[in-house]
């Protein structure tokens, strides 16, 4: 860098300083920038943002995890070594195993066995892991059989024990003796699609209504405003538990979870209507919104080519920052006992196994599922921090 | 000043009115009514359900006349002469049941609030002045933590430890013996012990906002020309720090309590449910599941009417506070 | 009172430092300065954006914002002929503190944002008497009216108990002057005081920190851009460039025989804008028809009552005025913030309705048009043929598209030209305004305020339009590149039949630019005629007032001192 200065104006993070005096010196002398700006000056607003989002480590990696349990979501029936419903009495709170590659003698994956304990303190029957106990594993073994996407069916799993009849509960097993594993696998399909379609008719109904309110202005916006506020007015969770216990018991699990998505977005769209009301607010009286409104240009080319593009970068933040908040609505909602009900699989409604204290006592894996969700919120929470800072490429 | 405040109240009359139809809406919004259920659990456990009794029941209760005179003769027996209605699945007038319970969230309600802004404000300054240090990098971890976690889970986690390394149960806010007794200084005493897990646990996710709303409040505020302008009267850096950028920052933080206490009374539900406390939140999440109408919608009604004082409260503290707003 | 050094030197700078580390290496902000300021005297930094005077003057007090530092250097105060130095202090320490406020006084270029808002106007002042002369609150009062009382607040005692947003932008800086002197500091340094603030303000705030130099004797350290300003009250005056003190000498020196080609320069850009233009296309006739008739033009900011609030009354933001646009002609309008100018030129263009009055344009077929009455199609129409140019050159281009999209887009909206075609085309017309066709496909964050307002100008000329109103087109850029864009447009005028609006509140670019300039004051036309003769010799009172209160580029012949003033009504308080 030159030896060029600056006065009240604060060192820019970018790669150079928009107002950089050997800019304006060009201007001066008439020469041609140098290389040195290269690349950066053909960098449009989404590539810039890209290499602001770069810098924040915590954010790629937590951008990297999301990616991984979307995948793993969509993946569930392949990557869980069971069906979520398999269940084996035999092993009714089975504690997780341990998986060995070397068990003293010889190499080969393997987790341990299990034998019967009794407690000398309580008197009780207990599972402990037994060392003597080889149950051998492997990878794309077959399992039980499911139907992959409703297109084909096939019976191979990432990973189980070679027999399909000996138990492997890497994660322990539920009361009914179902691998907790398998089932919060399966519990990320539900619990993050949640998320995603809650989120996207809070989007709908968001970008829709705080859309109409920013740009009409005035009594439409007086009307969109007062009934947000009104829905901010009423205390949520009393709000969803009203909803949700109105939802009749007897309704197939598909529409219940449409329902609970539609319950959760119903409160969620107020936030993100406020975003995007704040934003056209601002940019309708922009000075190049105004330029572009006396170039001739329509309203919706306004809308579409001037006043969205600058700020979808900040409703991708805004909506990234909903997702959690999503999930954990429907978790605890199933977790009460109103949401999502058995057989279907949520981290909730796995969580709801954990609601007896005692249970939890004997059982603390069963507490896992809310690692789950504890981790997924996070991620989500770094990404959309990350992506809020990279969303305005343009500020300093 | 004064102005302000009625107009502010005058705001409330037309938000209370429309929060009653929707909490008397939501209600009634599950299929079939109260009769229906109990008629349903008559017949699962073998009983015989006569009609003619079912039908008296419903004339009783006034359940067969149309919504809009049941709304009117609930709220106005509510407004006229605090009636809430009879709870039918405890058989005891409505307001017998809630407004003990009501207190007592009250009451946790507001120990987790000034509990938030005891943890949260102190972290939340240190944090923004000293940007990008050790002790900010701690405290934001933490809080995104803290946000991530629910309440139930925290709950469910502390419970299990205190179970696990100390045999005790937390759950509750009463000593057995002193659950029905009158009150006394050993009770609040006790009360209070027992306040501390469902503070904590109430009180985490909105410290861990409050951090980062105050650390970024700040972090606006810390580098306008007016903090410099103090410096540059030879003001000690705290001495500025607090009487300045501190004092802008906590119009925005201010503004929060309106969100904070009602969220704080509706996550208390859960959080109750879970620590099986005597607020309002086990009896609301029963009179739900079991269409006991007027015991839920009284209570909806009063968490709704908690939150829009709460609302209230914030607005009038904020304009007490930024003489931009008063003069306005 | 402070012992001063042999020859009155109260502070002396010596090669004093600063940098601002950068993740891609360091910024030398401040290289190897050295100054004196006497006891009684005014010294100017002068520079323009970027050169490292505001750094320079923070540093004297350790206020540099982070991340910059001082990395060498001395700045010495004298106490009691001893020397203190500054820089050894801790940016913290109470020594530095005690220095702060106490020993020099600061002030900045924004009241606006420099006094907090949350506070009592009295407080803040009490604040800084309590800690330097350990006075009791209720001494610490009675001196903050009286500090109030000498900077020429009417009503201290009541004014005190204010807050800064219910004074005005003079009253506020006026204010930050009685902080900065309240206890009683041998040294002010004042950091563009005056930038903000209209020039009549300018004018008042500029005799007031001379009096109180008098008075107290006070040693000025004044940083400015403005060489008029610098003139009118430098004694001495240190020319910056770059982080370095290019030059150094007498205001005489410096504007008479300046040595460094900067100062020279700097010098050159500010005095061509002291006359007319001889670049002037001269196509304007008066006799001709004009093709834009402004009539009766009004608009009222009305105060709509809601429930509880009553009706304020509504705010005449132009009222009344009517005037006309001839081929070939420019006109400037000028006027001080609140004077409408802007509200006039938007309403011209239909960004603001007004709310009664006629615009009538006359179109290349000769057929007159109303205006206001105006559907889509034949706003659309109207929009091509008067363009706008905007004031600021980084909020009028939308970072997200290119050079190539933002200057081609009127011509793919109006169906001018496509493809190939319109790539020419906006080539053509970046050449038009002495940029590179290359350039054509970077993005504006690439670009300096004065090429972004080339592009802006560029944008203006796509759809070969007849008149261009320019809103202070060129009041955010500095100096020297202020006068080549007035000479870009004074060019295309030459080569384009074109006529200009040109809306500013510095006299001096529409003196050199305009052949007839129309005054506004408070939303009325004040007055409107020839150029040279609006700005040498108005008939009218106002007029005169703003005239004279504009600072003049030679310290032989200082003007602002010997201004006329204008009292429009008795108003308590109100000046800016």
């Amino acid at each position: 860098m030159g030896q060029y200065s600056t006065d009240d104006v604060a060192p820019r993070e970018l790669g150079h300083d928009p107002d950089d005096p050997a800019l304006a010196e060009m201007e001066d002398d008439g020469t041609e920038a140098d290389g040195r700006l290269m690349g950066l000056e053909r960098a449009g607003a989404w590539r810039l943002a890209w290499w602001k989002f770069k810098r924040h480590k915590l954010a790629v990696a937590s951008g990297i995890l999301v990616l991984l349990i979307y995948f793993v979501a969509a993946f569930a029936e392949f990557l869980a070594p069971a069906a979520p419903g398999d269940y084996a009495a035999r092993y009714t709170y089975a504690p997780p195993q341990t998986l060995r590659i070397w068990d003293g003698e010889e190499f080969g994956l393997h987790v341990t066995g299990y034998k019967v304990e009794v407690n000398p303190e309580s008197l009780a029957r207990e599972f402990v892991n037994d060392p003597e106990q080889k149950i051998p594993v492997g990878f794309f073994v077959r399992g039980s059989s499911y139907e992959f996407w409703g297109l084909f069916e096939w019976d191979r799993h990432l990973f189980g024990p070679l027999d399909p009849d000996q138990p492997m509960y890497l994660l322990g097993a539920d009361r009914l003796g179902r691998d907790m594993l398998s089932r919060i696998i399966y519990g990320t399909r539900i619990s993050m699609t949640v998320g995603l379609v809650g989120v996207a008719l809070s989007l709908f109904f968001g970008i829709l209504l705080g859309g109409l309110s920013g740009y009409y202005g005035g009594h439409v916006d007086n009307v969109i405003q007062r009934i947000i506020e009104f829905l901010l007015a009423i205390p949520t969770i009393p709000l969803w538990m009203g909803l949700a216990a109105a939802i009749p018991p007897t309704l197939p699990p598909v529409q219940v979870y449409f329902m609970i998505t539609i319950i959760l977005s119903l409160v969620g769209w107020t936030g993100l209507a406020r975003v995007v009301r704040g934003r056209f607010l601002a940019m309708r009286n922009e000075d190049f919104v105004t330029a572009a409104r006396l170039d001739g240009a329509s309203e919706v080319g306004l809308i579409l080519r001037h006043m969205l593009p600058s700020f979808a970068s900040h409703i991708i933040a805004a909506v990234t920052l909903a997702i959690p908040v999503m999930i954990l609505s429907e978790t605890a909602l199933s977790f009460l006992g109103i949401g999502l009900r058995p057989p279907v699989v949520s981290w909730g409604v796995l969580l709801q196994e954990a609601q007896n204290i005692r249970t939890v006592a004997t059982a603390p894996w069963l507490l896992l599922p809310g690692m789950a969700v504890v981790i997924t919120v996070l991620a989500l929470n770094f990404l959309g921090d990350g992506l809020r800072d990279a969303a305005d490429p343009y500020s300093k | 000043m004064l102005a302000y405040i009625v107009k502010r109240v005058l705001y409330m009359i037309p938000t209370l009115i429309a929060i009653s139809i929707v909490a008397f809406l939501l209600i009634q919004l599950p299929p079939g009514d109260f009769v229906t259920t109990l008629a349903a659990e008559m017949s699962q456990q073998g009983d015989t359900v006569d009609p003619t009794t079912l039908r008296m029941l419903r004339e009783q209760y006034g359940l067969d006349e149309p919504i809009w005179t049941q709304y009117w003769l609930w709220i106005s027996n509510i407004v006229l002469e605090g009636d809430f209605g009879r709870s039918f699945d405890w058989d005891v007038p409505v307001s017998d049941l809630i407004w003990n319970r009501l207190g007592l969230t009250l009451v946790l309600s507001l120990c987790a609030l000034i509990f938030t802004w005891v943890i949260s404000l102190p972290i939340g300054i240190y944090s923004a002045v000293r940007k990008y240090s050790v002790g900010d990098y701690v405290a934001s971890f933490l809080a995104f933590v803290g946000l991530a976690v629910p309440n139930f889970l925290l709950a469910l986690i502390l419970m299990y430890l205190a179970y696990k390394f100390f045999g005790i149960s937390v759950d509750g806010l009463f000593s057995a013996e002193y659950e029905d007794a009158p009150w006394s200084g050993g009770k609040v005493l006790d009360l209070a012990q027992h306040l501390i897990v469902p503070v904590i646990v109430l009180g985490t996710s909105g410290t861990a906002a409050l951090v980062r709303i105050m650390r970024a409040n700040l972090l606006d505020e810390l580098y306008k020309p007016y903090v410099t302008t103090a410096r540059a009267k030879g003001l000690s850096e705290w001495r500025l720090i607090l009487r300045y950028p501190v004092r802008a920052a906590l119009n925005p933080f201010v503004s929060t309590i309106g969100w904070a206490l009602p969220e704080l009374v509706s996550g208390a539900t859960v959080t109750a449910i879970v620590l099986n406390l005597p607020t309002t939140g086990p009896l609301l999440l029963r009179a739900l599941i079991a269409q006991d109408v007027f015991l839920a919608g009284a209570m909806i009604l009063m968490l709704s009417v908690l939150t829009v004082i709460g609302t209230l409260i914030s607005d009038l503290l904020l304009a007490w506070l930024d003489p931009r707003i008063r003069y306005k | 009172m402070t012992q001063t050094s042999e020859n009155g030197t109260v502070l002396s700078v010596r090669d004093l430092s600063v940098d601002f580390p950068l993740q891609k290496g360091v910024l030398h902000a401040v290289r190897d300065v050295n100054l004196d300021i006497k006891r009684g005297k005014t010294l100017a930094l002068v520079g323009e954006s970027g050169s490292g005077k505001s750094v320079s003057a923070r540093s004297l007090i350790q206020l540099v914002d982070s991340p910059g530092r001082i990395v060498s250097g001395k700045v010495n105060l004298f106490v009691d002929g001893t020397a203190a130095d500054i820089t050894a202090m801790g940016a913290k320490s109470p020594h530095i503190r005690a220095i702060r406020g106490g020993r020099i006084g600061l002030i900045f270029q924004e009241p606006m944002s420099a006094l907090s808002p949350m506070h009592k106007i009295g407080d803040q002042i009490d604040e800084a008497i309590e800690i330097h002369l350990g006075l009791d609150k209720k001494a610490a009062r009675k001196r903050t009216v009286e500090l109030l009382r000498q900077v020429e607040i009417p009503n201290p005692e009541r004014m005190a108990d204010q807050y800064s947003f219910e004074y005005s932008g003079g009253m506020r800086q006026r204010v930050c002057i009685a902080m900065a002197l309240a206890c009683d500091p041998d040294i002010l340094i004042a950091d563009e005081p005056t930038t903000a603030l209209d020039v009549t303000t300018q004018a008042e705030i500029l005799d007031l920190i001379k009096r109180l130099q008098e008075q107290r004797g006070l040693a000025v350290l004044l940083i400015t851009h403005d060489m008029g300003v610098v003139a009118e009250v430098a004694d001495e005056v240190a020319v910056m460039q770059k982080g370095r003190i290019v030059e150094h000498g007498t205001a005489d020196e410096i504007f008479y025989t300046p040595k460094h080609p900067y100062t020279k320069r700097l010098l050159g850009a500010t005095l061509k804008l002291e006359h007319a233009s001889d670049h002037k296309a001269g196509t304007y006739d008066p006799a001709s028809e004009p093709i834009l008739k402004i009539r009766n033009l009004s608009k009222h900011f009305g105060h709509v009552g809601g429930w509880f609030s009553r009706a304020g009354p509504s705010i005449r933001a132009v009222d009344d005025v009517s005037f006309d646009l001839h081929r070939g002609e420019n006109l400037g309008i000028v006027g001080e913030s609140g004077s409408g100018k802007t509200t006039l030129g938007r309403m011209i263009m239909r960004i603001i309705e007004p709310t009664s009055g006629e615009v009538i344009y006359t179109g290349s077929d000769d057929k007159d048009q109303d205006v206001l009455a105006l559907q889509r199609k034949g706003l659309k129409k109207y929009h091509a043929a008067v363009r706008m140019i905007f004031q600021d050159p980084f909020a009028s281009l939308n970072p997200r598209m290119t050079v190539k999209q933002i200057v081609g887009d009127p011509l793919k909206i109006n169906n001018i030209a496509s493809g190939r075609a319109r790539d020419d085309r906006v080539a053509e017309l970046l050449e038009m305004v002495g940029l590179s066709a290359e350039m054509m496909d970077r993005y504006p964050h690439a670009f300096s305020g004065g090429q972004r307002q080339r592009i802006g100008i560029a944008r203006a000329l796509a759809l070969d339009p007849r008149i261009i109103i320019a809103d202070e087109a060129t009041s955010a850029l500095d100096v020297s590149i202020r006068s080549q864009i007035l000479d870009l447009l004074l060019d295309l005028q030459k080569r384009l039949d074109l006529s200009f609006i040109f809306i500013a509140h510095d006299i001096s670019v529409v003196r050199y630019f305009c052949d007839r300039v129309l005054v506004m004051h408070k939303g009325k036309l004040v007055e409107i005629g020839e150029a040279e003769q609006v700005c040498t010799t108005p008939s009218k009172a106002y007029t005169q007032a703003l005239i004279s209160a504009i600072p003049n580029p030679d310290p032989r012949n200082k003007r602002m001192l010997h201004r006329t003033r204008f009292q429009s009504e008795p108003q308590a308080g109100a000046e800016a």
